[in-house]
């Protein structure tokens, strides 16, 4: 492969913490009502497929407004944040992303009540995803 | 970039009230910024950072891409219909580029 990275410093659990306490703006956030389904073991860490699902009436009152996903031992901890609207019916999505080494992905959804929720897994990763 | 291209999957039709499923796929590289060239020059981030789904004007579902979302990203989410309509999905690219697919379903 062209251009292979030279170990760029690597984000640690602790940066990844600082990202969810920013995002869940003061909220603590609880576990349940949100699950991220990823797989245990990637082979290629080039392309995890990562989806959450959030339990949510979706109503103009009460929806989830929006899903961030990090991850702890990438170059950067942010991987994406999919924003929903009542109009989206479900809160859930699917992408694919890269993931450097094993590491932890964590994902966390606000609600348009202020309510917070955070699930994790650990991916164990055989190949690295070249420059994650 | 002349190799980008938008891929969308929308069913042609659902019931009123249905929430259905929405894939797409667009092809780009999404150059991280984390490498180097053979010459250990770092090649400059270059990635798709924005998606938004809107039908009928009206904004569904988006999201903020960062670096560490795979090369031709894939996204799959929800749309709950409740009339006929049309389906309008744009990607951002940090060139400024812009990439628009728009998908019609009907009702049953």
């Amino acid at each position: 492969v062209a251009g292979m990275r030279t170990s760029p410093a690597l984000a640690t659990a602790e940066d990844a913490m600082a990202k969810v306490k920013e995002f869940a703006g003061g909220a603590e956030p609880a576990t349940g009502t949100i699950t991220l389904n990823a797989p245990e073991i990637a082979e290629n860490g080039n392309t995890v497929p990562v989806s959450v699902s959030v339990e949510s009436p979706m109503t103009e009152d009460d929806y989830v407004e929006s899903v961030a996903i990090f991850a702890d031992g990438n170059p950067s901890p942010d991987v994406i944040t999919f924003n929903f609207t009542p109009m989206s019916g479900e809160a859930s999505a699917t992408t694919r992303m890269r993931l450097a080494k094993t590491q932890n992905v964590i994902a966390v959804a606000k609600t348009s009540t202020g309510q917070v929720f955070m699930d994790k897994k650990e991916v164990k990763v055989t190949i690295g995803g070249c420059g994650g | 970039m002349a190799s980008v291209k938008p891929r969308v999957k929308v069913p042609k039709s659902a019931s009123a009230g249905e929430v259905i499923t929405i894939k797409t796929l667009i092809s780009h590289p999404m150059e991280s910024g984390q490498r180097k060239d053979s010459d250990g020059n770092p090649i400059p981030r270059q990635i798709i950072n924005k998606f938004t789904c809107e039908f009928n004007g009206q904004v569904v579902f988006s999201c903020d891409i960062e670096p560490a979302v795979s090369a031709n990203p894939y996204l799959e989410f929800t749309a709950k219909v409740n009339e006929a309509g049309t389906f309008k999905f744009t990607w951002v690219d940090d060139d400024g580029s812009v990439y628009t697919e728009e998908k019609e379903i009907a009702l049953n």
